[in-house]
């Protein structure tokens, strides 16, 4: 199947078999220039944010996740997973990344470069 | 269809937030397109609630007004971070930080105030900072700054008697530093009192601890890298770590005077709030009115009012002619009102006093042509006629009863509640920072605002200050005549699922719920909250013991890599000592794994482990293998430690042997699952080495061969002596004892609520009736429910260490490849 090109600038990674993140869970992936939290949700939708807590860096990957939200583990200051929006805080909002699987269940994630 | 206006803010404080709150909510707001400009990179927060911050009685994020998702709603575009910079009111633009320019239609100045610095030698580095160790106090970022330093601070000065360095001086007393007070004049609050008043009150703040210097001119601040003290115009000098400015507070009128407005102390404004060049307006405190600028909340609050009202109903005359002026002190523990004049203008004026400085008592009036010119009330003279009676009086200039006592004193026995909140008059205003009414608060309640949160929200009382809330939840109880709708949201075990926890225990019993997305799925229809995901996996665990369905996501991530999780990220490890002894052979096996793995930090805990700290998540499983000890639990909501002290085979005082104890008690109880962490403690003798009676569980040695079981003591953020349960003779009964007390508490509590908040919550004489007297037959069911709970544990170190639950359990980060253009599917 033809895949529309890619934006100019734009990279996409193979994150690897989506079973290696459990369901409900995240988990940190080191891209070449960044770290992201890809987050795999028990309804199986796939997330993707910056990894660190605008807060105060915490690793997002190990928040509790639910209901389209995550938990920073650090405060438990809470985001929209799918816009990155603050909840109840006023940290600016995370860099949400787009997501998905292949045919073979591989995670494919798109940033810029 | 005309084109919307461009109303742009300089400033998101108090003032200029609040501004644009009014403007939205008003019709006629949404002919504004409006920006706001914000020099802090947050949305709004409450400024008067900073204080209560430093003091730990709010979290940073709970004075946030506005998120930054409140802006978006309401289609105000603000730029926050981003300070204006120059002011071209001739063309009608603003030069933003990043240097582009900003048009407006209209424009309010809302700049606010900064801290006035004083000269002192030494206080200001080079590169303009204050050096290390020395803050101002006006920003959610000085607050943070203070906290974090103030961590590993002992001593700290404040600069300045006023309100701001009273606020300042009792939070970090609360914090358990040693605080110290300086000020320049020779009596506290010397602008809002006189010196009998101000007397009384130096009294009151020496008994919170703190230790005042009066009449005291700091003139050096003493260190190079770092202060470590301050000196004085007398020659001496203070040490300390830690030093708060908090010496008063100027306009800030840059802007507004380079751009050519008029500008005295504070940017110029007349009735009609506007400057002095067209269609640029300024309020709050960068605002100088009638010769007089403002510092409290409620002045700023009504220019805010007055100014929304005029910009968006073209034909409201509506003018601003000043506020007369009334303070409330936010420090605990005192009880302090001020308005208008402090002292007598003329010999006509007559003044009311009554003190009594033992008790801190002081009450001074001042009474001009029948009316009343100034107050300062010090203390409380129960059935005494409210403040806010008071304030009203002074507000509206109503005359005073010619009988001054009754302003005083209870005038007659059984008169007591003629004088309380019920009596005043509906205009009385309640919330003097937002200008609440009585009668307001009473007409929400009637349509329908029964609790205490929803009542604040809808009327904005109490979310000022908050110093009024006692007295709205009054209104609220009298509103409601008993049927108060206490939020029932506060009884709900965990947020999601509106059942009080008798309840919820009740329902997952009887559908056989055994994991959390089953309770989600049967009782909050599939939504999974993740605020309620642990205290759910808790209460299955407690429900269910060995037959639970475990789900990793529903656990803190402590809980799924048996370890605490630091500000970095890392981890800390800390292997089960029983009761705090150890052998060298394990000291060596802890110091080879520290070397081998360079762990950053090794440090001996207040429960006497030894804390691994800086551990990288995927070093865990081969550093507990190479430790072959058991976890030590100091990451999760559980069975934490058992302190010991000597006990009786050395110690030439013990009594009993507490080690033995200790260490039965923790190997029997190890890791078993609580509604918040349990740490406890036993003691030799009744000199408590191990502080047996400030943790949740505690057993004391006395004369006698007997052992008293202490419960719900506390010794962290509050400090608690825990309740005798009962004194028995023999280990094995403090064990039985002990368990019993942790299954009725596994049971009962609600999820996180410490023991001794739950002794306190359903009393000590009710526990001594169900667990030593068994007055509801239930302690042989707790006994063996508890042993269910031991026997079902399994050090989930050693298993996982061989086993992890998924392969990607103990991964830091994982790699990922970049996949060639045009090959991505």
């Amino acid at each position: 199947m033809m895949k529309a090109p890619l934006p100019p600038g734009a990279v996409c990674y193979n994150l690897g078999h989506i079973s290696r993140i459990p369901r409900g869970e995240g988990r940190t992936y080191r891209l070449r220039d960044r770290l992201v939290a890809v987050f795999r949700s028990r309804s199986e939708e796939l997330f993707a944010t910056q990894a660190d807590c605008p807060h105060r860096g915490g690793p997002l990957a190990d928040g509790i996740i639910g209901d389209g939200t995550v938990i920073c583990p650090l405060h438990a200051f809470k985001f929209n997973l799918r816009t990155g929006t603050p909840l109840g805080n006023s940290c600016p909002s995370l860099r949400t990344y787009p997501v998905r699987l292949d045919a073979d269940g591989n995670i494919l994630i798109t940033v810029d470069d | 269809m005309t084109r919307k206006q461009r109303l742009v803010v300089i400033g998101n404080g108090m003032g200029g937030a609040r501004l644009v709150e009014e403007i939205v909510s008003r019709p006629g707001g949404e002919h504004y397109e409006i920006t706001v400009l914000g020099a802090e990179p947050y949305g709004n927060y409450n400024r008067i609630l900073l204080s209560g911050v430093l003091a730990g009685t709010y979290c940073p994020e709970q004075i946030f007004l506005h998120p930054l998702a409140w802006y978006e709603q309401h289609d105000v575009r603000l730029c926050a971070g981003q300070a204006a910079t120059r002011l071209d009111w001739q063309s009608h633009r603003v030069q933003i930080a990043d240097g582009s320019w900003e048009p407006y239609d209209r424009l309010v100045i809302a700049t606010g105030s900064s801290p006035c610095l004083p000269l002192l030698l030494n206080l200001v580095r080079e590169d303009g900072q204050l050096i290390e160790g020395a803050f101002t106090f006006r920003t959610l970022d000085d607050c943070q700054a203070i906290l974090a330093h103030s961590s590993h601070a002992r001593r700290a000065a404040i600069i300045g008697g006023g309100l701001l360095g009273l606020e300042a001086a009792s939070g970090l007393v609360k914090r358990g530093l040693e605080v110290h007070l300086i000020h320049r004049a020779p009596h506290l609050l010397n602008l809002q009192l006189d010196a009998a008043g101000s007397a009384v009150l130096a009294r009151l703040v020496s008994e919170q601890g703190v230790q005042l210097h009066l009449s005291k001119e700091t003139v050096a601040v003493l260190g190079e890298d770092r202060l470590y003290g301050l000196r004085f115009s007398d020659g001496s000098e203070l040490a300390c770590d830690l030093c708060i400015i908090a010496t008063g507070t100027r306009p800030n009128t840059d802007l507004a005077r380079a751009a050519g407005l008029a500008v005295r102390r504070g940017i110029v404004i007349d009735d009609d709030l506007a400057c002095s060049v067209p269609d640029v307006f300024a309020l709050g405190e960068c605002a100088e009115h009638r010769g007089q600028t403002y510092g409290l909340v409620a002045p700023v609050w009504e220019q805010a009012r007055i100014l929304a009202e005029r910009l968006t109903d073209s034909a409201s005359q509506k003018q601003y002619t000043g506020s007369a002026i009334s303070t409330r002190l936010k420090v605990s523990g005192l009880d302090l009102t001020v308005m208008g004049d402090k002292e007598p203008a003329s010999s006509t004026d007559e003044v009311v006093t009554y003190a009594e400085p033992t008790r801190g008592i002081y009450k001074k009036l001042i009474v001009r042509e029948g009316r009343l010119q100034g107050a300062i009330l010090l203390g409380d003279l129960p059935g005494s006629m409210p403040a806010a009676r008071l304030v009203q009086l002074f507000l509206r200039g109503d005359p005073l009863p010619t009988n001054r006592a009754e302003l005083l004193f209870p005038c007659h026995a059984g008169s007591k509640q003629a004088l309380s909140v019920a009596e005043l008059p509906d205009d009385a205003q309640i919330c003097n920072c937002n200008g609440v009414s009585k009668g307001a608060i009473l007409a929400a309640v009637r349509a329908g605002k029964r609790s205490l949160q929803a009542l604040c929200e809808a009327t904005r009382a109490a979310t000022g200050c908050g110093s009024c809330k006692s007295q709205v939840q009054e209104l609220l109880v009298l509103a409601c005549e008993g049927e108060v709708a206490e939020d029932p949201a506060v009884h709900y075990y965990v947020p999601a699922i509106p059942l009080t926890k008798p309840e919820l225990v009740r329902v997952i019993k009887e559908r056989k719920l055994r994991s959390v997305s089953a309770v989600f799925q049967a009782l909050a229809d599939g939504r999974e909250d993740p605020t309620s995901k642990a205290g759910l996996a808790s209460l299955l665990k407690t429900i269910w013991g060995k037959d639970y369905q475990d789900e990793r996501d529903a656990r803190f991530i402590n809980d799924r890599v048996h370890a605490n999780i630091q500000k970095d990220g890392t981890f800390s490890v800390v292997p089960r000592i029983y009761g705090g002894v150890t052998t060298p052979e394990q000291l060596r096996r802890i110091a080879d794994v520290a070397e081998k793995y360079r762990v950053p930090l090794v440090k001996i805990t207040g429960g006497q482990r030894i804390d691994l700290v800086g551990v990288r998540k995927e070093q865990l499983p081969a550093i507990w293998k190479d430790l072959g000890m058991p976890s030590g639990h100091a990451y999760t909501k559980a069975f934490r430690t058992c302190k010991t002290c000597l006990g009786s085979d050395f110690c030439r005082y013990g009594l009993g042997d507490s080690t033995a104890l200790g260490i039965k008690i923790e190997r029997r109880y190890q890791g078993i699952e609580m509604p918040h962490k349990v740490k406890l403690a036993t003691a030799g003798c009744p000199r408590n080495c191990s502080e047996a009676t400030t943790k949740d569980l505690g057993a004391v040695a006395i004369e006698g061969g007997r052992w008293e079981i202490y419960v719900g003591g506390a010794a962290g953020s509050r400090v608690r002596k825990g309740d005798l349960l009962c004194t028995v003779a023999t280990h094995e009964e403090v064990l039985l004892y002990m368990g019993r007390f942790m299954q009725y508490y596994r049971e009962n509590a609600k999820y996180q609520e410490r023991s001794y908040d739950f002794v306190e919550r359903v009393g000590i004489e009710h526990l001594r009736r169900v667990l030593v007297e068994d007055a509801e037959g239930i302690c042989e069911r707790l006994d063996r429910e508890i042993q269910a709970a031991v026997d079902a544990y399994v050090d989930p170190w050693q298993r996982e260490a061989e086993q992890p639950v998924t392969p990607t359990q103990f991964s830091q980060a994982l790699e990922a490849v970049p996949v060639p253009l045009g090959a991505s599917e």
